[in-house]
């Protein structure tokens, strides 16, 4: 098909489908360390739950959470994040490192859009497993709480999951972007793992004040597991936290890529 | 002698380099902190005062956190581990045996003047932490309880670089330790005492840990100074700590003379 005369958009989809072609091929050639990705991050996981289950034994509710509740919000934030890093977290790291290479030139140079390129070239497909296994726990913490959630609520927790990660993404791809300004950029992303952890504690444990308006405000870590799993739990008092966390995942996306455009502005290639 | 104190001289300039980037790591790090404080304060908020958490008061808990990201600070490895794997994967350790020089010893130079640093470095946002958190900080439970922390630390700091070279080690037989580097961390993680305190898991699971190293990384040093370990139990502890140094000291040998047995310096 010549590329000139079809839309720009419409060729996105078989790009994007090539680009997952690559990402099997390229996980493929070593399995082995392929499945032990996924072991470290299920250990990882099952560590979490055993946190909870062992506080549980000595209490029976958190902050008006009880504990299949927080079994479903470790759930929650673990497939957030996981879902991130299916779809993102390996290609954002790297953002430092094509700058630094000078391999962002070349993709500035291919007629499609660069943000597209540089945030969605790989998959990391071992995530989804994980995914998978974070939906499994969800599943079974409504099975004990027996809670059937209505068609509604299922709505209300696929598009606050989908918001969660809208906000890791902008975030994670803000911090990328200061690579074009300092090469210490490399810290800074990985300091984003020390945000997950905020993700999966019970909203109600942090008071007003300072630390939860940061992070519900600037960085809304506080919102993006707490909100689709009380979605899905019909515990949302409001519609409030929903829109909340809508206007967050919309404004830091908005921020992101103006941040992105000035950026290449002040971008000037490597090596010069 | 001299030599090692030239490698520690130059792992101290390497690591300055790296000052900002330990700022940020440390600074970092107090934000899943907090959320754990905050979670505590939550758990024991729905108890009477007073009341305590296996045995722990808030007090005595939110203490026991910070203790732990003190002695982590101080002792864990930063990057000393995937170094010493990328340097024997790339045949870099070819000229130490070539060298009057003992690998081990280098790199305990570098690991210790990495820590130096960190520890020094981190001392500044993690004060600050300490301080707004001071109502919280208990105080050592006496003179000989600080002593014996301080013996301690200096053990666990022997102990966890001794581990990691070992497992530094794999990488004579494998081509990537990552993974099986981050599977012993997530033990690590919760059978040193770094996720909670272990004497709040279920008595048969926490008895089974003691006899493993792991709780010689973190959680002996803590609850030394805590007073929860005191009398014999203190003296039997350090013995035995320090029992585990040397089981550490010889398996890293034992680990490094098999490794270079197989060696062959690809590219090197």
């Amino acid at each position: 098909m010549d590329a000139r005369h079809t839309p720009n958009w419409r060729r996105y989809p078989a790009l994007y489908a090539a680009l997952w072609k690559n990402s099997v091929v390229r996980e493929m050639q070593f399995k082995t360390n392929f499945l032990l990705w996924i072991v470290v991050e299920l250990l990882w996981f099952a560590l979490q739950l055993a946190f909870m289950s062992v506080v549980y034994a000595h209490t029976d509710e958190i902050a008006g959470w009880t504990r299949w509740q927080v079994v479903l919000l470790v759930g929650c934030s673990n497939l957030v994040q996981q879902l991130f890093t299916a779809f993102f977290l390996s290609n954002l790291m790297e953002v430092s490192e094509h700058i630094r290479t000078g391999r962002l030139d070349f993709m500035l140079l291919l007629p499609v859009n660069t943000r597209f390129l540089v945030s969605m070239r790989k998959v990391d497909l071992g995530a989804f497993a994980n995914a998978a296994a974070a939906a499994a726990v969800v599943g079974y913490a409504l099975h004990r709480l027996g809670h059937r959630p209505s068609a509604a609520e299922w709505l209300g927790f696929g598009a606050m999951s989908l918001a969660g990660l809208a906000v890791h993404y902008s975030l994670m791809f803000l911090l990328s972007t200061v690579a074009f300004y300092t090469v210490r950029a490399q810290g800074i992303v990985f300091g984003y793992y020390n945000l997950f952890n905020i993700a999966r504690i019970p909203d109600g444990a942090f008071p007003p004040g300072t630390f939860r308006r940061v992070f519900t405000f600037v960085l809304p870590m506080i919102l993006v597991a707490n909100v689709p799993a009380r979605a899905l739990l019909g515990t949302l008092q409001s519609a409030v936290p929903m829109a909340l966390l809508a206007g967050m995942a919309l404004a830091l996306f908005a921020a992101s890529e103006a941040f992105w455009r000035r950026a290449l502005k002040h971008y000037a290639g490597a090596g010069s | 002698m001299r030599k090692y104190l030239h490698v520690l001289g130059i792992g101290i300039q390497n690591t300055l380099v790296y000052r900002a980037n330990f700022l940020f790591r440390a600074a970092a790090s107090l934000i899943p902190l907090a959320g754990t404080i905050y979670l505590w304060k939550a758990i024991y908020g729905g108890r009477a005062a007073g009341d305590s958490f296996g045995g722990y008061t808030l007090a005595q808990m939110v203490s026991y956190y910070l203790l732990v990201t003190l002695v982590d600070a101080f002792t864990a490895v930063a990057e000393d581990d995937w170094q010493i794997a990328a340097e024997i994967k790339d045949g870099n350790i070819s000229q130490f045996l070539l060298k009057p020089i003992d690998y081990l010893a280098y790199r305990l130079c570098l690991y210790v003047s990495g820590r130096a640093i960190y520890t020094t470095v981190a001392l500044v946002p993690v004060g600050i932490f300490l301080f707004v958190l001071r109502g919280y900080l208990v105080p050592p439970h006496d003179n000989l309880a600080l002593a014996a922390f301080v013996a301690s630390c200096l053990l666990a700091g022997l102990l966890q670089f001794f581990l990691a070279y070992v497992m530094a080690m794999l990488a004579f037989w494998v081509l990537d330790v990552s993974t099986f580097i981050f599977i012993q961390f997530a033990f690590e993680y919760i059978a040193s005492g770094h996720l909670f305190p272990l004497d709040i898991l279920p008595a048969g699971l926490a008895r089974a840990i003691q006899f493993t190293p792991y709780p010689y990384l973190l959680h002996f040093p803590v609850s030394v100074y805590l007073g929860r370990t005191g009398g014999t139990q203190l003296w039997q502890g350090l013995a035995v700590q320090a029992a585990w140094v040397v089981a550490g000291y010889a398996a890293a040998r034992f680990a490094w003379n098999r490794g270079v047995r197989r060696y062959s310096a690809v590219g090197g």
